[in-house]
């Protein structure tokens, strides 16, 4: 929680991070670690003595396009280093969303640091992999006040423990990031989206599934069922027209323009499915992934619990019609049904505003029923990545691990912040 | 001289005992006592370091490696974990008072999964064996080592394995989805799965590479991926390491990803053709194999464009396969290329540095000169689109003091990697041949953090110790040893 009464510790340099993680080590004050604090309505409710602001450790470390990479300090943000890749046409490959809407923050606010802590990933997640796959190196201070390096600046390297990547999802709970080096790639030059409307989930699924399971090659692979079209419509005018108010099934192929239109023959001929499609160009091809890459449709009800849940790709259209049975809902799935996302009505989870079994189903935020239908999916995991401070004190924000995984974290937390000061009980109680 | 933990007296001492604990554990038939057959197990493939172990025990499944890990953590009885003993630093080096945890009888694949495009195997499966359990349905593993036919995705996991598709497709970290492993106590815990991220810390992610220090892997879930459309090798010959070299930053520079980027210098042409006969210029001083990949009119193109590139800065050698036939002759010397060059060694060490792909050319003269100073010949093969350096220093191990001199050309051209920006070991691992170099890249509060890591998982040292840490601290200890920030009370909170 950014909360505004809370004082605020800025230190200007690296030997000002250790004393002010020496002295709250000592008096074990918990600190609130923040980039921007776009995220911060992301995890458990903090319960911290001041917020550490990072903002000091900003700016370009290096960037060298030849050798694909980058390197900056962790608060710098992404805006800068985004439009810095654009000049040489390049990205960050994991295609990282911009979540702070989701809390009702501003956009284009986050830092390179909240990227990776948060090891979140974009649509092209099957392909291209998440902050994990692109970290390369950090500078790092740990809760026990250990400034350390992890990793370096090449592409590979096995040298030592990767605690770059322990770091990756760690939500600020085991280290300060001080700077970061990451892996860029070359942006390709243009994209297409074919969209296929009227499908239901499962249809979708299976789909999608023939389409990754070929020579192809696609990027994204998405499916929006019927209720949500007119969700996105506002946010990327008409593009979804063409599903004239169906479900919208979307398969997004990026590459050199010959390349994109060979790949699209080749779908087509191999799916007889696709030669019914659509075909989305460049510009609406690309506004509407970015919609769906940072979860645009549900920004606009910041009470509504969101969650956001990864699990076997071919079980997310089942689980995603499990879910929607049980819970006044919308959602939608990404990563060919690896990733869907579930907004539960605000109004339900208002107590008493929904009469009968679905108001005791989004008491919880949904709860139950989400991590029910991840069970019966096989496994994966439910985040409740938005919900009223009340339901995130009272179900586990992150999925619950079993007992000897939990230990394990505990101990892992134990070994880097042995006074929990950083973001105590964000992730889980007592880490 | 090497110097590994002392043993242990008292376990030593009660070797009888301990084999007959394991006995009753595993069954007589999981238990090899006997001095001839320990034997076959005394070293992996850094040959140059001999061990026989205590004993080696041979679990078949989940249940039996977490009973011995159970009654060694009991009894305070080091482990060393083996996959298929072909690790280049000595991972697999066994202890006079180690159990040798051998996982060869994890042999099975437990499941296919395509339409989650996974594979469920056990550790001992080899690299190669997933690909062929797949490729009729028209399916890969990518990470491709050139020890696949002999190397356990288990060791994989714990090295982090690449090969020649990683500058596209990614090291083995970027090939995983799950893991089950064995903690030292006996706790199985389970890592990821068919979905595409694990949840929590990412404790899969710093496993994989862990080099058999954190625990036991017992079962692994790896990413399968679609065959591309069509390949092609390219082979390109130039008068110059440097215009090689320039030759690969030019065609990434240009926007190009290619499948792989491989490169040799003239003494590794020339000994790859001997030795196979793939068809390359022995006239070049450095041979790129460039692989493309995806639709046919596509790799037509690339092919065309990196045609120019190369044209451009002097290729003097420009050829592409026309059959797949072709396209695996092509691969077939740089695969072979560590067995070429020990043909004319007589032996040979692999060295594994990665350096920033910019400095390629500086690095390779300055391997020459360090060549020269050492007096010892070496051949340089390299995965040149992500600048990881395979020099391979040739000696003879029966000429008094070469191999001590190898060894320390060795050193020298590592301690060059990391001065120009870049790192011990790329994809071979630390082990106990770079064990004693990791002071040049880290200092002490990095290699304490990264031993705190090894405290969670195993705080006695208890699994294979003597590798990765020049000294492992114990760890009550690693608190001490730190740089303290909380010395200088901090002047009451100034900026609040
Ligand atoms: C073009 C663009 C691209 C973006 N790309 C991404 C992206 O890739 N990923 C992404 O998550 N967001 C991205 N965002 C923004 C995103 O939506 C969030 O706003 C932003 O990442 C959050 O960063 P923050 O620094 O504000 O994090 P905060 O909300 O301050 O923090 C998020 C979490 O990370 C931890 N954290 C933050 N900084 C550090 C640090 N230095 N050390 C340790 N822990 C830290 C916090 O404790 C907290 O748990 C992008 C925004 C734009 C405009
Ligand atoms: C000719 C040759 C070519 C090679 N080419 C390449 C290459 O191109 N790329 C590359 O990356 N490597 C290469 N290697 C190195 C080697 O093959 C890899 O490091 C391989 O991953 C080791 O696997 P292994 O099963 O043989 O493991 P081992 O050698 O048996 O063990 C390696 C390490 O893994 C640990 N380990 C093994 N199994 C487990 C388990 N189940 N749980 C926990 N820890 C375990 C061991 O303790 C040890 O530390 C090559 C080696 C040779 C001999």
């Amino acid at each position: 929680m950014s909360d505004e009464q809370l004082p605020s510790i800025i230190p200007r340099d690296e030997t000002e991070l250790v004393q002010v993680l020496g002295y709250c080590q000592e008096r074990r004050r918990g600190l609130a670690v923040l980039g921007r604090g776009s995220k911060a309505g992301w995890g458990r409710p903090l319960k911290v003595y001041a917020n550490l602001m990072l903002n000091a450790f900003a700016g370009l470390r290096f960037y060298e396009p030849e050798e694909l990479v980058l390197s900056a300090g962790a608060a710098t943000p992404m805006r800068e280093l985004q439009a810095l890749l654009d000049q040489k046409g390049q990205m960050f490959a994991f295609e990282p969303p911009d979540l702070g809407p989701v809390w009702g923050h501003d956009g284009e606010n986050g830092t390179i640091g909240g990227a990776i802590a948060c090891n979140l990933a974009g649509p092209r997640r099957f392909k291209a992999g998440a902050a994990r796959d692109h970290i390369l190196g950090i500078r790092a201070m740990s809760g026990g006040g250990v400034l350390y390096k992890g990793g370096g600046r090449v592409m590979k390297n096995v040298t030592g423990f990767d605690l770059p990547k322990l770091l990756c999802g760690s939500h600020g709970t085991l280290s300060v990031l001080t700077e970061v080096t990451v892996k860029v790639l070359p942006r390709p030059e243009t994209e297409r989206t074919l969209l296929l409307a009227g499908l239901g989930a499962r249809e979708a699924v299976r789909l999608l599934t023939q389409a990754l399971n070929g020579p192809d090659e696609p990027s994204g692979a998405a499916h929006l069922p019927a209720g949500l079209a007119p969700m996105f419509d506002f946010l990327v005018a008409d593009t979804l027209a063409p599903a004239n108010g169906r479900s919208a099934t979307l398969l997004r192929i990026e590459g050199a323009p010959a390349s994109v239109s060979w790949r699209i023959d080749s779908l087509r001929r191999r799916l007889p499915d696709f030669a019914a499609a659509e075909v989305l160009e460049a510009e609406p091809s690309r506004a509407l992934w970015a919609a769906i890459r940072d979860v645009s449709p549900f920004v606009r009800r910041p009470a509504a619990p969101l969650w956001r849940v990864s699990l076997a790709p071919s079980a997310g259209g089942a689980a995603a019609l499990a879910i929607a049975r049980a819970l006044p809902c919308h959602w939608f799935l990404d990563w060919a049904g690896g990733l869907l996302w579930v907004q539960v009505a605000g109004e339900a989870v208002a107590a008493g505003a929904v009469a009968g079994a679905d108001a005791g189903a989004a008491a919880d935020g949904g709860a139950g029923v989400v991590r029910a239908a991840v069970a019966a999916a096989g496994g994966g995991h439910a985040t409740l990545l938005r919900a009223p401070e009340a339901i995130r004190r009272a179900v586990p924000v992150f999925e619950p691990q079993p007992e000897g995984l939990a230990a394990l974290t505990r101990r892992v937390k134990e070994q880097f912040d042995p006074n929990r000061i950083l973001n105590p009980g964000r992730m889980y109680a007592g880490v | 001289m090497l110097m590994m933990p002392e043993p242990d007296a008292g376990t030593m001492a009660r070797r009888e005992t301990i084999v007959a604990d394991l006995r009753a554990l595993l069954g007589a038939d999981a238990v090899i006592a006997e001095e001839e057959r320990r034997r076959a197990y005394e070293c992996d493939a850094l040959a140059a370091y001999r061990q026989l172990p205590l004993v080696v025990v041979l679990p078949e499944d989940t249940a039996e490696v977490a009973a011995v890990l159970r009654y060694c953590h009991e009894n305070r009885i080091r482990i060393v974990p083996r996959g298929g003993g072909t690790s280049l630093s000595g991972g697999s080096l066994p202890l006079a008072d180690g159990v040798l945890v051998a996982m060869g009888r994890f042999n099975r694949i437990l499941g296919i999964d395509y339409d989650n495009r996974l594979a469920v195997v056990q550790p001992g499966v080899t690299n190669l064996g997933i690909t062929k359990a797949v490729e009729e349905q028209g399916f890969y593993y990518a990470p491709d080592p050139s020890s696949q036919i002999a190397c356990s995705i288990g060791g994989n996991v714990a090295e982090n394995s690449g090969g020649v598709h990683c500058l596209k497709y990614g090291l083995t970290a970027n090939n995983l989805l799950g893991i089950e492993m064995v903690l030292i106590d006996g706790t199985v815990i389970r890592l990821g799965g068919a979905h595409l991220d694990a949840d929590g810390y990412d404790l899969m992610g710093v496993i994989t590479g862990s080099e058999g220090l954190l625990g036991i892997i017992t079962e692994v879930t790896v990413r399968i991926l679609p065959q591309p459309a069509t390949a092609r090798a390219l082979l390109m010959g130039f008068p110059s390491v440097e215009a090689g070299g320039n030759c690969v930053g030019a065609i990434i520079a240009a926007g190009i990803i290619p499948a792989g980027i491989e490169m040799m210098d003239h003494p590794a042409i020339l000994a790859a053709e001997d030795f196979v006969r793939a068809g390359y210029p022995t006239d070049a001083e450095s041979l790129l194999i460039v692989e493309l990949d995806g639709p046919e009119g596509e790799v037509a193109e690339l092919t065309k464009r990196v045609y120019d590139i190369a044209r451009g800065l002097g290729a003097t050698t420009l050829r592409a396969s026309e059959s797949e036939e072709e396209r695996l002759r092509f691969w077939a010397g740089r695969k072979a290329a560590f067995p070429a060059v020990g043909a004319i060694g007589p032996d040979y060490i692999c060295m594994d540095g990665t350096i920033p792909r910019g400095r390629l050319a500086e690095v390779l003269r300055r391997t020459s000169e360090l060549a020269g100073k050492h007096r010892l010949r070496v051949a340089n093969v390299f995965h040149a689109g992500d600048g990881n350096l395979h020099p391979l220093i040739l000696f003879d191990a029966n000429a008094p003091g070469e191999l001590e001199r190898a060894e320390a050309f060795g050193a020298d051209i590592l301690r060059l990697c990391v001065e120009v920006g870049g790192v011990l070991t790329g994809e071979h691992g630390v082990g106990v041949e770079k064990r004693d170099l990791m002071g040049e890249q880290f200092t002490e509060a990095d290699l304490a953090q990264q031993q705190a890591l090894k405290c969670a998982f195993d705080p006695e040292g208890l699994l294979n110790p003597g590798k990765v840490f020049p000294t492992l601290h114990r760890c009550a200890e690693l608190g001490r040893i730190v740089v303290r920030g909380g010395v200088l009370p901090f002047p009451d909170l100034p900026r609040f």
